[in-house]
């Protein structure tokens, strides 16, 4: 019991709630620049350009097709070769966002996908530009769909984020190996806050996009 | 990247087995308990539901590399001695048979209520009506969703690297620490994975068209 008392003491949960502030800050950055690029992406894909459409499918489905874990090692540790060597927190941001762009820029395509034909040809008949159909008729209506699917996918990259404590990046689940590895009584603690921690945010943010979800169906 | 192929084959081709291993055990014993799973919450018991759905969501929302290091350091602290591909694979299990219940719920649920009722009413059970009428037609829809998983479940297996469990991307980290040539260890690895990966991703897309 003295063990768990002293695990939990404020000194050590502040220490992992600092390492959530991190967690959720790259988690924010990656999904607000790979909602951006995956967006891009989808659209790219989705439009039929010859060439263009096809090439970035094909790099859209290798990226999906890759580990993420292998993508964060080649950002950091195979970058440098080249002569670029980002921090940890970049190399992390730099490797989730290519694969949540990845993610993201199929979500989107599903989405576009979904809306029904006729709104892209009336639309069109109206005399708006492939950019102006997608912008102000079907892009509103997909992200509509897909919405609860964005939500899961910030979930899962939320999950994620604790790969990059392969690279040290200071997040919470390396915070906690920090901790225990002091004190390595404190293992199972640390391990159950650290649960406890990613669950809470997780589930709610997960019941959160159930309800957006339920509202906009 | 030749050099690797050749140099490094035969750690290459072991680092192969791993994650094949990892990955088939998974996918048998993920998809078994995510099965159980799914049908225990159909039972009219409360606590069933409640048991299954705790299960679900605390495994759906903890990331696999905490399950996995759990495991890994946890039980040889109080029970046994746990090896790193094993840990990982239980853990791998744990993590993928809770999506794995949740697809196949949603797919119970989108087979419409009357074919349970019609096959009920020609007089058989609860039981025979779900093995009969329902499961084969949930099964057809969720199959895209279901291969979606496999393929995330293959990809999951890298975790094994953090556990050393042998599987492909620790034999990467390995060849790179030896050679120093880390780009094109990782582009080899990286290409082992896309063997594997991809035509299952094709295939599914091309179910997926075909199914709907």
């Amino acid at each position: 019991m003295q063990t768990w008392t002293n695990a939990f003491s404020w000194i050590n949960i502040r220490f992992l709630l600092l390492g959530l502030k991190v967690t959720l800050f790259i988690s924010l950055i990656v999904m607000v620049l790979s909602f951006i690029i995956g967006s891009l992406l989808g659209i790219l894909r989705f439009a039929k350009i010859k060439y263009v459409s096809a090439t970035v499918g094909f790099i859209v489905d290798i990226v999906r097709n890759l580990p993420l874990l292998l993508i964060i090692f080649f950002t950091y540790f195979g970058l440098p070769n080249f002569g670029f060597r980002p921090d940890v927190i970049p190399a992390a941001i730099i490797a989730m966002t290519v694969f949540e762009s990845g993610m993201i820029a199929e979500i989107v395509r599903s989405g576009i996908q979904s809306v029904a034909p006729g709104q892209m040809e009336g639309a069109c008949s109206t005399g708006m530009n492939f950019a102006q159909t997608m912008w102000h008729v079907v892009l509103p209506q997909a992200y509509k769909h897909i919405i609860p699917t964005l939500v899961s996918q910030l979930v899962s990259l939320i999950k994620d984020t604790s790969l990059a404590t392969i690279i040290v990046v200071p997040e919470m689940t390396q915070q906690a190996q920090i901790v225990y590895g002091q004190n390595a009584n404190f293992t199972l603690p640390m391990f159950v806050a650290l649960a406890l921690l990613y669950f809470v945010v997780c589930f709610t943010l997960s019941i959160v996009g159930n309800l957006v979800g339920k509202q906009l169906s | 990247m030749i050099n690797i192929f050749t140099h490094f084959g035969s750690q290459l081709v072991v680092g192969l087995g791993w994650t094949l291993l990892c990955s088939l055990i998974t996918l048998v014993f993920s998809s078994i308990i995510g099965t159980v799973l799914a049908l225990l919450q159909m039972l009219p018991s409360k606590l069933v539901h409640l048991l299954c759905r705790i299960y679900i969501e605390v495994f759906r929302n903890i990331p696999l590399l905490v399950i996995v290091m759990f495991l890994y350091l946890i039980i040889p602290l109080y029970f046994f001695k746990i090896n790193g591909f094993t840990a990982g694979t239980i853990g791998l299990t744990l993590y993928t048979s809770a999506f794995i219940a949740e697809i196949i719920r949603s797919g119970i649920q989108s087979v419409e209520a009357g074919q349970l009722e019609g096959a009920r009413s020609t007089g058989m059970t609860y039981w025979q009506a779900m093995r009969y009428v329902v499961l084969p037609q949930a099964f057809k829809i969720v199959i895209p969703s279901l291969g979606n998983q496999f393929v995330n479940l293959i990809k999951d297996s890298s975790i094994l690297a953090f556990v050393a469990g042998f599987d492909l991307l620790y034999q990467a980290n390995a060849i790179a620490s030896k050679t120093f040539d880390t780009i094109n260890s990782y582009l080899v690895v990286g290409i082992l994975y896309l063997l594997l990966t991809m035509p299952l991703s094709y295939y599914m897309h091309y179910l997926e068209k075909k199914l709907s």
